[in-house]
């Protein structure tokens, strides 16, 4: 593998875009201090797969943690949102726009 | 796009990565730490402002401008400023200028940190662990995949990227480009000039 033929995109899918515009709004709002950021998020980049596609991932993961850290959702409170997400995709007719008040366990 | 089979209430698949990024924005927004429109705002400026060419408008200006030149080497961060480009994250730029005998290389061994406001987002590579780390211990040869060969007494200069300090490299101006003005200059700068792993392009 060549290092220039990794040239993708810098968002290969509508959530990459998403998760990085949140990270630095949340920074931008001050509460998230870029030197925090990075050190956290360069932790979990240690031992990254070569190819890098694990970069959002690991950036998904890390803004998780940042927020547990912070006291402002815990991982569970996460999860269950994220799953409550999927069940109101599941709800919500095609064509319309999933919100989350179509979860029915809401 | 049409679907005609018998399922069509149940179509609605979130994947994994997409629910976890909108938990992470409900949890976010509701406890208003985050406004929705600021979030679609810098979407918005990544994906059509912000990108390769402002950080070649600065180059080209640079070699044009001595004046200006000279702001860039004493401070880069108030002269790139001055051309309207502000950082967001608050770090500072420092400009590295490549010239007779030195050629400097940009990286971020800690993870990906880059000079968002002239380059945009990162390529893929650039992430990477192979660059991040062979940069440093080998970097003649990442200059070699990317079909930049120098010559042998030429010194390389790692530049190791953090929170608070981006670079820029300025390349040298090729030859065969006087009386050019700055936006013809412009469009001979690459992206990847401008990381250290490419040279401006001949005229």
């Amino acid at each position: 593998m060549k290092l220039s033929d990794l040239n993708a995109p810098a968002f290969s899918e509508p959530w990459q875009a998403q998760l990085f515009a949140l990270t630095v709004a949340l920074n931008e709002a001050g509460h998230l201090p870029w030197t925090d950021w990075s050190q956290a998020f360069g932790a979990r980049r240690v031992g990254g797969v070569e190819d890098a596609s694990d970069y959002w991932l690991h950036w998904a993961r890390t803004l998780a943690d940042e927020v547990s850290r912070r006291d402002i959702a815990g991982a569970e409170e996460i999860a269950a949102l994220a799953l409550a997400w999927q069940r109101a995709a599941h709800a919500t007719p095609h064509g319309q726009a999933v919100t989350l008040e179509n979860d029915p366990m809401a | 796009m049409p679907h005609d089979h018998d399922h069509d209430h149940h179509d609605n698949d979130l994947d994994e990565m997409t629910a976890l990024t909108r938990a992470l924005e409900t949890v976010l927004v509701e406890k208003g730490l985050v406004d929705p429109a600021a979030v679609d705002a810098i979407i918005e400026t990544y994906s059509n402002d912000v990108g390769p060419r402002n950080g070649a408008s600065v180059v080209a200006r640079a070699w044009t401008d001595p004046v200006f030149a000279d702001f860039l080497a004493t401070d880069a961060t108030a002269a790139i400023a001055s051309m309207g480009f502000t950082g967001r994250q608050g770090e500072h730029m420092r400009a590295l200028f490549n010239g007779a005998g030195v050629h400097n290389l940009v990286v971020c061994t800690l993870c990906s940190c880059y000079p968002w406001t002239v380059l945009g987002l990162p390529p893929v590579w650039y992430k990477s662990p192979p660059y991040r780390s062979r940069s440093v211990r080998d970097p003649r040869s990442v200059l070699a995949e990317f079909g930049t060969i120098l010559p042998e007494d030429t010194e390389i200069r790692v530049w190791d990227s953090t929170a608070e300090l981006r670079y820029l490299v300025i390349p040298e101006r090729p030859a065969g480009t006087e009386g050019w003005d700055a936006e013809r200059l412009a469009a001979l700068v690459s992206r990847d000039a401008m990381i250290g792993t490419a040279l401006a392009d001949a005229p």
